[in-house]
């Protein structure tokens, strides 16, 4: 098999680098070459994108189902609201270069790690968005849907949810941009996402291909920002009448 | 555990030394923040327009992720100071101008109108009326951005250097101990700020003014959404 694999190699001749072939650009370490980019773009920077984009969901994903459950709780029962809006704060000012570190001997390097770092941090946004949301909703449409005889389950499903929407797409918004932010330094135990190429590049001094990295995780972050602004836009028209009034 | 008490006792000279200076870079990164986005903020509020301006740069600042920014001032600057200041300043000015907008766009009506039926200047009314007002709000922006900022400024570590971040970064020479010794020492820090900024905020409320609930919180609600009375000042 090997064997097979090889014959062809050893008929083409020796392998010998191309050293030539970076332009002037390149061989001058400048900042941004446009040409490496385009040359590297597909097999260097693609995959690194699709993963970035997959934590950012997963953690968003599972963030957001705890924290929005632990929201509904604490808008029932008041006393929950405070243990858990302080352990979430208390998440949010561990510094994540430490937070990703402190997991690796718990939990591996990996995935895992990752995902329970960026969980955390999602927490407090999306928990105090989704209260402040359902507690803002009007007295008066609460107490139309008890009139309607609606029961707490109905109100809660078809009057305050839809109410608290924009509070909590609010949410979603901010904590998304931020998890994409973190994501970029959970390379620092890992190579995944497009903080790994920055990570490397930075000890190798390899300017473009860090800056290259940067300007994708900007445009990531703002081009997610814009698809929120523009999903809830969709979804939510009843904010949109509320606001023109 | 053992290790992490050892470690606070062999290196307390080191950790105060990263401390004070951990202070002194996220201090530099807030000031400047505040004296862009403060005055900012107040202008904008005071003349009620431009909010969309206020908001969406803030938006956009929001969304720019810091390590992206250290390294894009890296290929700029090289390793200097000026990379983790770049990061924290865009990292503090969102909380600080939409709360100083806010602020002082939702400042009462009628007080400010009867400020002028008094006779007040624009500056009278600026200085009398709405930013008396104001001030617990701005003041909670301020207290979020430099709960972040000092989370956020270990990335220093990254490019140029300075506070806790040296020995954060760097495990390989202070052991996994030494990372979280410089990681409590920074949430400590962290509650610290918030609680003394806490008590300025309370020390700035003009006395008769409620406060509502989501004073006493790290994170002070999202502006741009969130029904406009959850950021109102004062009844």
């Amino acid at each position: 098999m090997i064997a097979a694999l090889a014959t062809p190699l050893a008929q083409a001749g020796p392998v010998i680098p191309n050293f030539g072939r970076g332009d002037e650009c390149i061989r001058n370490n400048g900042r941004f070459c446009m040409h490496w980019f385009l040359d590297n773009f597909g097999n260097r920077y693609v995959p690194r994108i699709i993963e970035h984009v997959e934590m950012t969901l997963i953690a968003i994903s599972i963030g957001f189902v705890i924290a929005f459950g632990a929201a509904l709780i604490a808008f029932r029962h008041e006393r929950f609201e405070l243990p858990f809006a302080n352990l979430s704060a208390l998440f949010y000012t561990i510094p994540s270069i430490a937070f990703f570190q402190i997991m690796v001997p718990i939990t591996g390097i990996g995935w895992l790690s990752i995902e329970i770092a960026l969980v955390s941090y999602t927490l407090l946004i999306l928990f105090r968005n989704t209260l402040t949301g359902l507690r803002e909703v009007p007295t008066e449409a609460k107490e139309a849907a008890e009139g309607m005889g609606l029961t707490r389950r109905q109100t809660l499903l078809r009057v305050e949810l839809p109410l608290a929407a924009p509070a909590i797409i609010a949410g979603l918004r901010v904590a998304t941009v931020t998890t994409i932010s973190l994501a970029t330094i959970a390379a620092f135990i890992t190579p995944l996402g497009l903080g790994a190429p920055i990570f490397s590049a930075i000890q190798t001094g390899a300017n473009t291909e860090f800056v290259s990295a940067s300007i994708l995780a900007i445009a990531l972050a703002l081009v997610a920002d814009a698809l929120i602004v523009a999903s809830q836009w969709i979804t939510t028209p009843w904010a949109r009448a509320r606001r023109s009034k | 555990m053992s290790e992490l008490i050892n470690f606070f006792i062999d290196n307390a000279g080191l950790l105060l030394d990263k401390t004070v200076e951990h202070i002194r870079i996220s201090a530099i990164g807030i000031i400047i923040a505040v004296l862009i986005a403060l005055p900012a903020g107040v202008a904008l509020g005071h003349q009620h327009r431009g909010s969309y301006l206020a908001i969406n740069i803030s938006n956009a600042l929001r969304a720019l992720p810091s390590l992206a920014l250290i390294a894009i001032s890296l290929a700029f600057f090289g390793l200097s100071a000026i990379n983790i200041q770049i990061a924290l300043v865009a990292l503090a000015i969102p909380p600080i101008l939409t709360n100083a907008y806010t602020a002082v766009d939702r400042v009462d009506p009628d007080a400010v109108e009867a400020a002028r039926g008094m006779g007040m200047t624009e500056s009278q009314v600026l200085r009398g009326v709405e930013l008396p007002l104001s001030w617990p709000l701005i003041f909670a922006g301020i207290r979020a951005a430099s709960v972040y900022v000092i989370a956020t400024t270990p990335l220093a570590a990254i490019a140029g250097g300075g506070g806790l971040g040296d020995i954060i970064l760097n495990q390989a020479t202070y052991k996994l101990s030494g990372v979280i010794a410089a990681t409590i020492v920074t949430v400590v820090l962290a509650f610290a700020v918030d609680l003394l900024f806490a008590w300025v905020q309370r020390l700035v409320t003009p006395r008769g003014l409620v406060l509502p609930k989501e004073f006493h919180t790290i994170v002070p609600p999202t502006e741009s959404d969130v029904p406009a009375d959850t950021m109102a000042v004062a009844r």
